[in-house]
């Protein structure tokens, strides 16, 4: 692989409103004095879809990983997570309000051994809602904001199980939304999708947007430029470039930016 | 071509090794399968001699509450009652598990999800070295600590349900625990990244979450340690007390099904009536164990993890 500059960076500042940002977020696994992930500092403007893209073992999972406190026990983070004023990498805060408020959805769809509507209201339940009327509604918007509702609302109680994986991915983002978070992160939601499931779960995400801010790490780069409004570029843990999408597929400033985008890299 | 032809034809080393091969597996299973079919046959067969040439009731041996099978009763009928030992056989298994249940399962969360660094260097040869304990060990220190301590407390000999329980549940304790570790670690990791990243706190993912999921293999870990239990002859012999006398309370010497086989089994002419009833205890347990195996494969069936 050629050796690019990894301390030559172009990364700007979005000019809306900055729901999320990251200072000098270092991760460290196991006793590696190397970090895996290398001074990220970025900032994640308000109901815009940010696309984090880059090869595989860039650092972009691990880093997306960190911004709701899902390495803690698994790995160090120091730096800084800028959410709402506060600091939430710090030991101090609160993990569980956090991962509240910045939801995640995983590669694979990973929907419990339960029925579609106790899927929703298991982490509703677990936060301390009893009432079943506010249940209910809340299972019905969050499939409805998810694009499930007309697919499964004769079928809440059947198995979350004996969906197809598209449906189960967008039950995973239901019971996300169900939350009610600010934020949503999705580490490669499409990767095991249908070509077809694919486009409705980006047309869902797109709508979305309309309540969310969303940071979505993907390796499709058709699907980064589709859907994100700003786009970061990491490479071997350092996040090289970061910019409007447009900007980053078409005028990248950097060069490792411009071979990855082009398919000349490595 | 001819060449090519014959080859196809004929037999090669590599055609005559796969029939050796299935020969060899064949004859295995053959004297396997033979081996417990006999064993069935012979317990069988000895077990209801009890009944076809002794002519002892069925009722009468699963409710009769003397056992004296050398002496006859006021009616003629020979005294063997078995219900004491069934009794006490099916307290001291089930006891046992309850009381080692909580235990089991707290370890194996503690080696597979609070601290599993820990937890696999510490306790996995823990539990490794309590399975390799021969059970005449713990039976022995049950009878020098075990029984004082309750003969000290409340009086008595010491011996009877109370100590079995207590020998038992330290000798089922690392079968359930190995077996329950097993299950919870057969919980797809994205099950505990899922709870976690909706807000679940680690104790509502461990118990909404996992204890969930892994259910029925944890039924069954519990099971295989009842059947543990329930066959358990020598340590339980030690601190049972071995009077076949109907269980008042936890603390009088009783007997359960395998300590009464082991302590009489020797002393009795085969062919008799008080070694027909002994196999009629085998063939009991034989049943038990039957029951605990398919109670085992139903609740593996039903609860298979489908991801």
């Amino acid at each position: 692989m050629e050796a690019y500059d990894l301390n030559q960076t172009h990364i700007i500042i979005p000019p809306e409103e900055i729901a999320l940002s990251t200072k000098q977020l270092q991760v460290y696994y196991g006793h590696n004095q190397q970090p895996s992930m290398t001074n990220a500092s970025l900032s994640f403007p308000r109901f815009q879809i940010t696309a984090l893209i880059g090869a595989s073992g860039s650092g972009k999972s691990t880093y997306l990983r960190a911004l709701n406190r899902m390495n803690d026990r698994i790995a160090r983070v120091d730096g800084e997570i800028r959410y709402r004023g506060t600091n939430i990498n710090s030991p101090k805060v609160n993990v569980y309000e956090v991962r509240k408020h910045i939801g995640m959805v995983f590669q694979k769809p990973n929907p419990f051994a339960k029925s579609i509507s106790e899927n929703i209201t298991f982490a509703l339940k677990a936060a301390g809602i009893t009432n079943r009327q506010e249940l209910s509604n809340r299972v019905e918007t969050s499939l409805k904001e998810a694009a499930l509702w007309d697919e499964v609302k004769d079928s809440l109680n059947k198995s979350a199980l004996s969906l197809s994986g598209g449906q189960q991915q967008r039950l995973c983002i239901a019971r996300a939304i169900a939350m009610k978070p600010d934020i949503l992160l999705l580490d490669e939601p499409a990767s095991a999708l249908d070509p077809i499931s694919t486009t409705k779960l980006e047309v869902t995400l797109k709508e979305l947007t309309k309540k969310y801010t969303i940071i979505i790490v993907t390796h499709n780069m058709e699907q980064a430029s589709r859907i994100s409004t700003y786009t970061a570029f990491f490479h071997l843990g350092h996040v090289l470039e970061y910019d409007q999408t447009e900007k980053i597929f078409q005028t990248p400033e950097i060069q490792a930016t411009h071979d990855y985008v082009t398919g000349n890299f490595g | 071509m001819d060449e090519i032809q014959k080859k196809l034809n004929a037999p090669s080393k590599a055609s005559r090794e796969d029939v050796i091969g299935r020969i060899i597996s064949y004859t295995c299973i053959a004297v396997i399968i033979a081996l417990v079919v006999s064993i069935l046959y012979f317990i069988t067969s000895r077990g209801i001699a009890t009944f076809t040439t002794n002519h002892v009731s069925l009722w009468q041996f699963l409710t009769g509450k003397q056992w004296n099978p050398g002496t006859l009763s006021a009616n003629g009928q020979p005294q063997v009652g078995a219900l004491p030992m069934i009794v006490t056989s099916f307290s001291v298994t089930i006891l046992a598990a309850l009381v080692a249940t909580p235990f089991a399962i707290a370890v194996a969360l503690f080696m597979t999800d609070i601290a599993p660094k820990t937890g696999a260097k510490f306790l996995q040869p823990v539990i490794e070295l309590l399975v390799g304990i021969p059970s005449v060990v713990y039976g022995f220190i049950g009878l020098t600590v075990v029984v004082p301590f309750i003969r000290h407390l409340f009086g008595g000999t010491g011996s009877g349900i109370l100590a079995g329980t207590i020998v038992l549940f330290v000798m089922v304790l690392p079968t359930i625990s190995s077996l329950a570790v097993d299950a919870l670690r057969a919980v797809p990791t994205y099950f505990r990244s899922a709870s976690l990243a909706l807000g679940a706190t680690r104790f509502q993912t461990i118990y909404k979450v996992l204890l969930r999921a892994a259910m029925p293999r944890l039924l069954t870990a519990v099971i295989f340690g009842m059947a543990r239990a329930f066959g358990e002859a020598l340590a339980v012999q030690m601190v049972i007390g071995n009077a076949v006398l109907m269980p008042h309370n936890l603390v009088t010497p009783t007997s359960t099904l395998t300590s009464q086989l082991t302590t009489n089994i020797g002393n009795t002419i085969m062919g008799t009536l008080p070694n027909n009833a002994l196999w009629s205890l085998a063939l009991i347990l034989l049943l038990m164990s039957l029951v605990f195996n398919l109670l085992i494969r139903y609740i593996g069936k039903r609860g298979e993890i489908k991801s």
